[in-house]
């Protein structure tokens, strides 16, 4: 279910790519598309957690992985279409651009920090890791988001109310979980729920 | 195997689990279906390809003159109708490219008044068939530069901007021109948000105002100007970055210092007053040494001043370009 919806998006996006139904500049609209789809799945990925807890459907938490993947394959979908259209695969000019241009060189930095978080994503991964290191090496999802967030932001001309939309969405799922890690009193012990 | 005699089936038993599983099965379809229907309705809502473009009245008598030194020919593929008249930068009525032209469909531009005014003669309010009777509309074949690094090749159709500062006599003391776009919040609805500061300013030195290249557009393709390009009437100046051609103007006035303009008040380190195109002067954010070309696959070197060094490199004579970009 999370999967076929999840590809609803570059269907419609590869549907318009046929139809010729994708603007004046093509690579513009797939590029933003694709860049737009990886925030919004990130943030979905990352409200999974705070809707389990404030929901009690304990059900969400099997789609978390998932969507964090969908993420990624937007995020690989997106840099492609700059590596390989914009730049046809020319590195040099890639590298250049990163110098000359920092919200390029922002995105990338959100990117990678995606790449270890995908790598680990398999159940033999986690074995290896082990939930506790899993769990803290995944919390730098955050600072992609935020990394992605600032990418959008600076790349903006004047109307930056998405990107700040965006960031702010991000700002209230991270505050949910400092909160309750720092600041919410925790249950005894002994009410909480054994471990999965 | 045992074969049961027919005595010994419940025949209900039989059609129960098949219905089970026949039910099970439809409802997982139709949550799959539904879901996917729902997701594909909200991506299709957020983000909506571009509608086709409406049709535009023709416009009469239009002169195609021959390019002279002053309107040098451009020998390149025009951009279709439909990529000028469905991607524009208009951001008093979207900032997105694309929903500019709906936004701006019902955009009423009759009546309208131009004042032309400030240290002039003869100041007057012209009426906008006033204004447009007052030279013959010419084709003008032109590149247009975005700094955002895309250009077109469009077909303007207008009259030197020179034809209507010379019917209101400009004064001596006059050394800049000042252009206003119109203010009317109920008309171009983005005017309500504070992304720039609004009315839309911009402005020129007197020379470029007067250089023939100068027009002010009303229509393309031999069509009435459609409003997300401008209409009723807008200034083209072809060697400098597009947010320096003004749109929807209602105010020209001559004055004697630097005006100021939109972007630069905006962001002034990226948007200086000249903005004149230039491959070598970098935008901050971005280079501007290629640009894309509507309708092209590839990207493509930017030329000096758009194509037009030769025609106006001379207005900027001993002037460091990098300092006045």
């Amino acid at each position: 279910m999370v999967f076929v919806n999840s590809l609803v998006p570059l269907t419609l996006l590869l549907w318009d790519a046929a139809h010729r139904r994708m603007g004046a500049n093509p690579l513009e609209f797939a590029t933003r598309t694709t860049g737009m789809l990886t925030l919004v799945f990130l943030l979905i990925s990352l409200a999974v957690t705070p809707a389990r807890k404030l929901t009690g459907w304990q059900w969400l938490g099997k789609h978390r992985r998932m969507l964090g993947l969908f993420a990624f394959f937007y995020g690989f979908l997106h840099l492609m279409t700059y590596v390989w259209f914009d730049k046809f695969f020319n590195l040099k000019a890639a590298a250049l651009d990163i110098l000359n241009r920092p919200f390029i060189a922002v995105g990338m930095a959100a990117f990678f920090i995606m790449v270890p978080l995908a790598i680990t994503s398999t159940n033999k991964m986690v074995k290896r890791l082990g939930g506790k290191r899993w769990n803290r090496l995944h919390r730098i999802v955050y600072l992609s988001g935020a990394l992605g967030a600032l990418h959008y932001y600076m790349l903006v001309k004047a109307d930056t109310r998405l990107p700040l939309t965006l960031a702010a969405v991000l700002g209230v799922l991270l505050g949910y979980r400092l909160f309750i890690k720092y600041i919410q009193p925790k249950p005894p012990a002994r009410l909480l729920a054994p471990p999965r | 195997m045992v074969i049961k005699k027919p005595s010994d089936i419940k025949s209900s038993e039989i059609t129960d689990k098949k219905v089970y599983l026949n039910r099970r099965l439809f409802m997982r379809g139709a949550a799959l279906a539904g879901s996917a229907l729902a997701t594909g309705w909200l991506y299709r809502s957020l983000n909506a390809p571009p509608p086709p473009p409406r049709v535009n009245a023709k416009i009469e008598n239009i002169v195609k003159p021959q390019p002279t030194f002053e309107v040098p020919a451009v020998n390149e593929k025009l951009t279709p109708l439909e990529s000028i008249t469905t991607y524009n930068n208009f951001y008093e009525f979207d900032t997105n490219k694309g929903g500019v032209a709906s936004a701006a469909a019902d955009f009423v531009t009759r009546p309208w008044s131009v004042s032309v005014e400030g240290l002039v003669n003869k100041p007057k309010t012209f009426d906008i068939d006033e204004l447009i009777g007052l030279a013959p509309q010419e084709e003008r074949i032109y590149r247009f530069r975005c700094v955002e690094g895309w250009s077109m090749v469009i077909p303007w159709d207008g009259f030197p901007l020179s034809k209507l500062l010379e019917a209101v006599e400009p004064q001596s003391s006059a050394k800049y021109v000042a252009f206003q776009t119109l203010y009317d919040p109920k008309r171009m609805p983005n005017q309500s948000s504070g992304i720039l500061d609004w009315p839309y300013v911009e402005g020129l030195r007197m020379d470029e105002a007067m250089h023939p290249l100068v027009i002010l557009a009303t229509g393309i393709y031999g069509e009435v100007l459609p409003p997300q390009d401008g209409a009723p009437v807008r200034l083209v100046v072809p060697w400098k970055y597009g947010f320096k051609s003004i749109k929807s103007i209602v105010k020209i006035k001559l004055v004697g210092t630097e005006p100021p303009t939109t972007w630069n008040i905006a962001a002034p380190d990226e948007y200086g007053f000249y903005s004149n195109v230039n491959p070598q002067v970098n935008h901050p954010r971005w280079s501007q040494a290629r640009e894309r070309r509507i309708g092209e696959f590839g990207t493509r070197p930017t030329l000096m001043f758009n194509g037009y060094a030769e025609q106006v490199a001379h207005l900027y004579d001993g002037m460091d370009l990098k300092k006045y970009f």
